[in-house]
């Protein structure tokens, strides 16, 4: 309960004028008397979640990104459930970051990664509806003078019915808006809802077919101007000099400039405009001193921290080396993750419009105040001289929370043409060498056998590029150099769990940090831990003679919920039955971002093994709660797109320091032909756990369930991704 | 200058002939739901059609365009009524992000004029558009509600 939002309506009427008022978004204080705050159209905020207009139009404040996943839906369903409002008559707007600061962060934190949108946030957002529907029964009952115990609400309508009165929210919103909020509210119990918990329309498909839906690469500004960056392509290198002069003459041709030490840019009337020039600008660059960095280096590299003596532990019990010292027998296995790049369709951008007085930036962010803090940074101006409109994201993916690299540069130009909106716009190929990677990581992993071919003993070692130590390096410094998210999945506790009971367990990790800047890729690093964890599991298995399921069940005793999604797929798919002529099987399960899921697939070969057929997929997903099944099944199936995609196609390799792919061409990505029909099993065990994520967790299935399916049609184990790099292709 | 006729109307912008039509329609007629994802004709989101076929539209020049019927994103809808196509994508809630949709949608469009009922190996060779978010289960669904409807 300590994460309600402490609705103190005096503070923060006082802290808002206490910031000059340049904020329009919500207070608009002349209307109506001091007290109540409202919305830029005047209509009276109940709170800060809940605007109700005269025409009983509920708009919902949502904090969250809207990137694809669905949450601005889901979260309105949430706020709606308990508010009992009429979900036909729903709309939301996004507050702004700099009104969340300005209002002592009454809506709380805006990021939106770590499939945390609504499992972090549903608790006080729900508590604003709930508050804001007691208020609205407390102003009709002071209307009508009687007690508010005895009016009762359907669909935004309040009656009193021994009176047989009868008024909507759009009527006592007003007045509501003027009263004390309750100090407290009972939440319903999930099994009463009626909104929440069913698979509601989402509310922001209708422009999405149109052409109508304006994301950040869209935006229109009056006198606007745009343009085309370029960064030094071997990261930490810097601009030596470029000749201005060579395409300052190009059609339509207004500014060229360094940005920052790293980067140049060109300014043109239209972005074409802008991008040619830049293409034809002559840059030297210093490179620096990680211009000799290779794939090759890396992995050299790395592959010595497989048997290095320090390595910071992440989950350990009993004696793993000593029981893998005397075990009967070993097996032994090591394995590649390769760097990826999130390539969202929509390439990096963000819009900048600066004065002396007054910096306001457009921006496709997964976290508004991340981007704002970058304003602050980049434009020198204090907190009430910025402003951040977020936009929906053409795709997110993880690259537009932490990172806000792009905002910097918008703002950096901006400034150079005070006055002037300028678009920035990055091209594919910039997006694609100047991302914030997927980290690669190698991992050796033993499994000891006693003489009775019982597991007694395993040791997981991951090699490989830390994300914190980059992006978070205060919580590696709080750890004393550990990364602690290294080892999502297979952690001793918490929301990334290792799901088994193994005894004499060890799982560590030789950090090694190439120059290459690492990032939170869709799932972060449960996709490389389920494959090594998952793929190794089955090889134990194999190499006990024991069927791949029956061997996990043997560790699933004190993990019931990783056993329930694992026993959902496994029956759904029909294991132990036997399966199509040539089609194979393979299991896979996690807990990731306090979700369990599972997956199971039939997959086929052809070609001696060369092209994969992925039949059908079962995919088990227990997030505790479901807010909106119809979009959970989409961000299961979608999952399935992203994670394949990964493991057949894509792998960012290193020359010279610098990446080397630079579009769809040489980074390719799944097509609706490779789309296995994926089955959705939903199975929420409801409970007082935390609840559980859906954006990213099952994508880290998707590769092992596919791998251990391919090693029972061909016998061939494959330990290192892409699997273009072996020649293997869907079918 | 280029004449092009976009959705019906002539407009007469001021561009050199080798601007991909993707910009001129995006930065000179200021229609921009056709999106850029990669220049190079990959991805397919800058799909519209030409004539009634399918073109990535970031990898031809204006001049190309030029005395031809191009019809956008914008265009689809006749009348105040959605396309079919376009009204199976919010009944089958297709858009997650909804970058890719314009073009998927054109994409589409276009394969039903030509094979009003397409089998899964039809579908799987004329639909080739990237779609990041993944949403080619409900696409295909929705593909198959039109040509069933």
């Amino acid at each position: 309960m300590n994460m309600i939002p402490q609705i103190d309506r005096r503070s923060f009427v006082l802290g808002t004028t206490a910031v000059g008022g340049g904020f329009a978004f919500g207070l608009n204080l002349p209307f109506g008397g001091p007290e109540v705050v409202r919305a830029q159209d005047g209509s009276p905020e109940v709170n800060a979640w809940v605007v109700i207009r005269p025409d009983d139009t509920v708009v919902i404040r949502i904090a969250r990104s809207e990137m694809g996943q669905g949450t601005l839906t889901g979260l309105c369903q949430l706020v709606a459930e308990e508010l009992e409002c009429d979900w036909s008559k729903v709309t939301w707007e996004y507050p702004t970051p700099g009104q969340n600061v300005a209002r002592k962060r009454v809506w709380q934190s805006f990021s939106t990664g770590g499939s945390r949108g609504i499992r972090e946030s549903h608790e006080y957002v729900r508590k604003g509806g709930a508050m804001a529907r007691e208020m609205l029964l407390q102003a009709a009952a002071n209307q009508w003078d009687v007690p508010a115990s005895e009016c009762i609400v359907d669909k935004g309508v309040i009656t009193h019915k021994t009176s047989n009165r009868s008024t909507s929210y759009g009527k006592v919103a007003e007045a509501a808006a003027k009263l004390e909020p309750p100090k407290d509210v009972k939440l319903k119990d999930p099994k009463d809802w009626k909104i929440a918990g069913k698979s509601m329309k989402r509310l922001d498909t209708p422009d999405k077919v149109t052409g109508k839906q304006v994301y950040g690469f869209d935006l229109k500004l009056p006198g606007m101007v745009n343009a085309a960056v370029k960064e030094c392509p071997v990261f930490g290198g810097k601009v030596k000099s470029f000749d201005a002069a060579k395409v300052s003459g190009m059609p339509g041709v207004k500014k060229v400039m360094k940005v920052g030490e790293t980067g140049v840019a060109v300014v043109a009337d239209t972005w074409w405009h802008a991008k040619t020039a830049l293409d034809a600008l002559p840059v030297t660059w210093d490179e620096g001193e990680h211009a000799k960095v290779s794939s090759d280096s890396i992995a050299q590299w790395f592959k010595e921290g497989l048997d290095a003596e320090q390595a910071f532990v992440g989950n350990q019990n009993g004696d793993a080396k000593g029981a893998i010292a005397s075990a009967a027998r070993k097996v032994e296995a090591v394995y590649f993750y390769p760097y990826q790049n999130h390539a969202p369709m929509e390439p990096m951008n963000a819009t900048a419009r600066y004065t002396p007085d007054k910096c306001e930036v457009w921006v496709p962010s997964q976290d508004g105040e991340a981007s704002f803090a970058a304003v602050l940074a980049a434009s020198g101006l204090p907190a009430d001289k910025c402003e951040v409109y977020k936009i929906h994201l053409g795709g997110g993916f993880g690259r537009r929370g932490a990172f806000q690299d792009y905002v910097h540069q918008a703002v950096l130009i901006a400034k150079e043409m005070p006055g002037t909106p300028v678009k920035l716009l990055w091209s594919r190929e910039e997006d694609m060498v100047q991302g914030r990677y997927h980290p690669a990581m190698q991992c050796k992993l033993v499994g000891a056998f006693d003489k009775d071919n019982n597991l007694t003993g395993l040791h997981m070692r991951l090699s490989g590029q830390s994300i914190l130590a980059t992006v978070r390096p205060q919580i590696v410094e709080q750890q004393k150099g550990r990364d602690p998210l290294v080892f999502q999945g297979v952690a001793d506790s918490g929301e990334h769990a290792f799901g088994y009971t193994i005894p004499n367990l060890l799982i560590d990790h030789s950090m090694r940090n190439p120059h290459v800047p690492p990032g939170f890729w869709r799932g972060v690093n449960v996709n490389q831990n389920c494959i090594f964890l998952e793929c190794f599991m089955d090889e134990l298995a194999q190499a006990a003679g024991q069927d791949e399921l029956e061997f996990r069940r043997k560790f699933l005793a004190k993990h019931p919920r990783n056993r329930g999604v694992l026993e959902a797929v496994a029956e759904k798919v029909g294991w132990g039955k036997p399966a199509p002529q040539g089609v194979h099987r393979g299991l896979a399960h996690m807990k990731a971002f306090g979700a369990y899921v599972a997956a199971a697939a039939e997959v086929s070969v052809e070609d001696n093994g060369n092209k994969i057929k992925i039949h059908r997929i079962v995919a088990a997903t227990d997030p505790g709660y479901v807010v909106n099944p119809a979009q959970v099944d989409r961000q299961v199936a979608g999952s399935f797109v992203y994670g394949l995609s990964g493991l057949f196609l894509q792998e960012c390799t290193v020359k010279d320091g610098r990446i080397e792919q630079t579009n769809f061409d040489s980074y390719d990505s799944m097509r609706i032909a490779h789309m296995p029909k994926v089955e959705s099993i939903l199975m929420p065990t409801g409970g007082t756990e935390p609840w559980g994520g859906v954006g990213e967790p099952t994508i880290c299935v998707a590769a092992p369930a596919v791998l251990n399916a391919y090693y029972k049609a061909t016998g061939k184990r494959i330990r290192s991704f892409p699997l273009k790099n072996h020649n293997i292709t869907f079918a | 200058m280029a004449r092009l006729t976009v959705n019906g109307q002539t407009h007469n912008i001021d561009v050199e002939p080798d601007t991909p039509l993707l910009w001129a329609i995006r930065e000179n007629v200021g229609l921009t739901g056709t999106k850029y994802g990669c220049g190079i004709a990959q991805c397919g989101a800058c799909t519209v059609h030409i004539d009634g076929e399918p073109v990535r539209s970031c990898s031809i020049p204006v001049s190309a365009a030029e005395g031809k019927q191009i019809t956008t994103i914008e265009g689809l809808a006749q009348n105040g009524v959605l396309h079919k196509v376009q009204q199976a994508w919010i009944d089958h809630e297709v858009p997650q992000c909804g970058y890719c949709q314009a073009g998927m949608i054109m994409a589409v469009a276009a394969l039903l004029k030509q094979k009003p009922r397409p089998t899964d190996a039809e579908i799987n060779s004329e639909i080739t558009n990237i779609c990041r978010c993944g949403t080619f289960q409900q696409v295909r669904e929705a593909i198959h509600a039109v040509a069933n409807a």
